[in-house]
């Protein structure tokens, strides 16, 4: 990924409107983020797109996906 | 240097609750309005708010704004400004019914109406016994009012301006406002946004505290532009805290955890609630709760390495009952202390949850400081509202559901005031030759300087030194050490450096730029707070305690009345409160007991 486009993921990762993204998505970001390829990268992206609420209920188990893409980060969130 | 110039009617700053609710009445008055946000609006921590809106709709049973006004004035613990409480619970209604026509999907009952819930602190017939008043969206209140607010500015062609950061107000020789200078965060580049109205809608900072419940975007830069334009603080040692916020991380513990039989322990397993509240015990009120807390840690039985946090323990509870009826603490727990709460207690602490302080506003949202033996004398084209505004209708402590009101009325109310002064047709006044000298310096300095403090490190210190010094429950002499610390990582934060000196989406200046906002919060919270040597609200102070002549350590004869801090040279005046609402017989001071 270019830097300015991790640079505006980073930035839209780390001002969440929920404290609990805002740690769980800056966690992951350092920890786990430079180890996906880029097709996950980008399902990353995507799924850091979504709305709040609905981002926080995968990852605290109150919803699920059934996307292929997605569930594995959603998990990998999960353990960050 | 040239700077490129926008000219707009009006700039408003944040695009939360209220900066959203005035931009709807600028842009469908025809004015030119322009709203700056660090994130997509609806993004804006509002979403976070899920309990409701108050207004005494009367749908579920009786009800009126005169007990609204009773019950708001109390829980302020009387220092709530009388005229701005009638103002904000008589137009609740009307507010409410707004937004449902812009399309909220409030909950309804049976015949169709909008349904109320009951929420702490809201009663019927002045006090008598609690009132459905809170109107709700589910559990997503703030998130469905920032959707139907932000559809109906894109409808009314309101101009927004995303992940833009704003930098400092722009006023002239006389003290207009006249604008802001502001940085694109995709270029880096600095603009001038020359306005006849300048409206803050940023929301609160209560990230100057270590445990704090709100997101990484609440970093007070409303208030830190303000107070580096010389504009004083309103009531600034005002905070809610919350009893039991993940220890380290700040996520809330709902209520409902103790509700179900959750027990505080400190690091001898002892249930200490039973000594501080030996009928309610865990079940006591916030701040009792959270003054038991701070006092097992203040006297060395927290736990942990550094016995800075007590247990909530819930390991007893069958966890067939921990999944069903407490859905998600599992997960919080696992997520963010690394512990499965079936098997062992989450470690907790009190959190600072909300800012009753604040811009100091007139109910009709305009900025007003003291000036020529006048307390409140207008600040000609600026405007404040939200959690970084002082109206103030939530004076030392703030009723539940009563936040997004207020970003309701007052997001309206500057709204109309703005356009109110520009239909009144001023012109543009000229710009200054230096409007933008100050922010460029601030981001040559932050570029240029070698060998200064690191931004985590001094954000980091200022949290610490907030949390240990100026804390939910407040001690005198550290009080006094927390002035000195402050202080000093006041200087650390005027000589910050950051590595990374590109222009596109640089993170490290932005957060360097944020943290100059913090201080500034940080130190104004810390000065005030060591000068009210009473007890009041949400401050509670030692060496003030409950006594016969001061019950719960009230002392009016000599405290009723709001705290300025001055920014510019750290000192502190004082202001009446205005015990006198606008239509009816004031609220008649008596002790504050639930």
């Amino acid at each position: 990924m270019e830097r300015a486009d991790y640079e505006r993921l980073r930035w839209r990762c780390i001002r969440r409107a929920l404290l609990e993204l805002d740690i769980t998505l800056t966690r992951f970001l350092d920890n786990g983020f430079a180890q996906l390829n880029d097709e996950q990268q980008q399902a990353f992206a995507e799924l850091a797109d979504m709305e709040d609420h609905d981002l926080w209920s995968l990852i605290n188990g109150q919803a699920e996906t059934d996307d292929p893409r997605y569930a594995p980060i959603v998990a990998l969130l999960r353990k960050s | 240097m040239s700077i490129p110039v926008l000219k707009f009617d009006a700039v408003i700053v944040g695009a939360g609750g209220a900066g959203l609710r005035s931009a709807i009445q600028l842009s469908e008055a025809g004015l030119k309005t322009a709203v700056l946000s660090k994130v997509f609006p609806t993004r804006s921590h509002t979403v976070a708010a899920q309990g409701g809106v108050a207004a005494s709709l009367g749908n579920s049973e009786e009800d009126h704004w005169h007990w609204h006004m009773y019950d708001t004035v109390k829980g302020s613990d009387w220092l709530g400004d009388q005229d701005a409480i009638e103002f904000m619970v008589r137009k609740a209604n009307e507010c409410v019914v707004e937004l449902e026509h812009y399309g909220m999907p409030f909950d309804r009952t049976d015949n169709g109406k909008i349904y109320q819930r009951p929420f702490g602190g809201h009663m019927s017939n002045f006090g008598e016994k609690p009132v459905r008043r809170s109107c709700a969206a589910a559990d997503r209140t703030g998130h469905a009012m920032l959707h139907a607010m932000y559809q109906r500015n894109v409808k009314a062609n309101t101009q927004f301006f995303v992940e833009w950061m704003a930098l400092d107000l722009i006023r002239d020789s006389e003290g207009h406002v006249l604008g802001v200078t502001a940085m694109e965060m995709e270029t880096g580049q600095v603009v001038i946004f020359h306005t006849r109205a300048t409206i803050f809608a940023t929301g609160g900072a209560g990230r100057i505290f270590y445990s704090s419940t709100n997101a990484f975007i609440n970093t007070g830069d409303g208030l830190g532009m303000a107070a580096r334009a010389g504009i004083p603080l309103e009531d600034m040692e005002f905070w809610q805290f919350h009893p039991t916020g993940v220890a380290g991380a700040g996520v809330l513990i709902t209520e409902g955890v103790r509700g179900e039989g959750g027990i505080l322990r400190n690091s001898s397993k002892e249930r200490f609630m039973e000594r501080y509240a030996p009928n309610a015990k865990d079940l006591a009120s916030r701040d009792v709760v959270s003054r038991a807390m701070t006092t097992e840690i203040n006297e060395g039985r927290g736990c942990g390495v550094n016995k800075d946090y007590v247990l909530l323990d819930i390991t007893h509870l069958d966890p067939n009952t921990i999944m069903k009826r407490l859905p998600g603490i599992r997960e919080i727990g696992l997520q963010f202390a690394g512990v499965d709460c079936i098997k062992e207690p989450l470690p907790v602490v009190p959190t600072c949850h909300y800012q009753m302080g604040g811009i100091p506003t007139h109910y009709s949202g305009r900025v007003v400081v003291p000036q020529n033996g006048n307390p409140n004398s207008i600040v000609p084209g600026f405007y404040a509202a939200g959690e970084c505004a002082c109206a103030s209708v939530h004076g030392a402590n703030r009723l539940g559901t009563n936040s997004l009101l207020d970003l309701l009325v007052f997001g309206k109310s500057a709204g109309d005031s703005a356009v109110e002064d520009l239909k009144a047709g001023k012109a543009h006044r000229e710009l200054p030759q230096d409007a933008a000298e100050k922010s460029l310096a601030r981001i040559a300095a932050l570029d240029n300087r070698k060998g200064g403090a690191n931004v985590h490190e001094t954000r980091l210190a200022m949290q610490r030194t907030m949390q240990n010094h100026a804390g939910v429950f407040r001690f005198g002499d550290l009080l006094k050490e927390g002035v000195d610390k402050i202080l000093e990582v006041e200087k650390a934060a005027r000589q910050l450096e950051i590595k990374d000196k590109s222009m596109a989406w640089n993170t490290a200046r932005t957060e360097a730029l944020e943290m100059e906002n913090l201080i500034e919060v940080a130190k104004a919270t810390m000065i005030s707070a060591e000068a009210r040597k009473e007890s009041r609200g949400a401050h509670v102070r030692d060496d003030a305690p409950d006594t016969p002549e001061f019950p719960n350590g009230r002392n009016d004869a000599e405290w009723l009345k709001h705290t300025l801090f001055n920014p510019v040279d750290n000192t502190i005046t004082y202001k009446p409160v205005t015990m006198q609402p606008l239509t009816v017989e004031p609220i008649a001071l008596k002790t504050r007991s639930y």
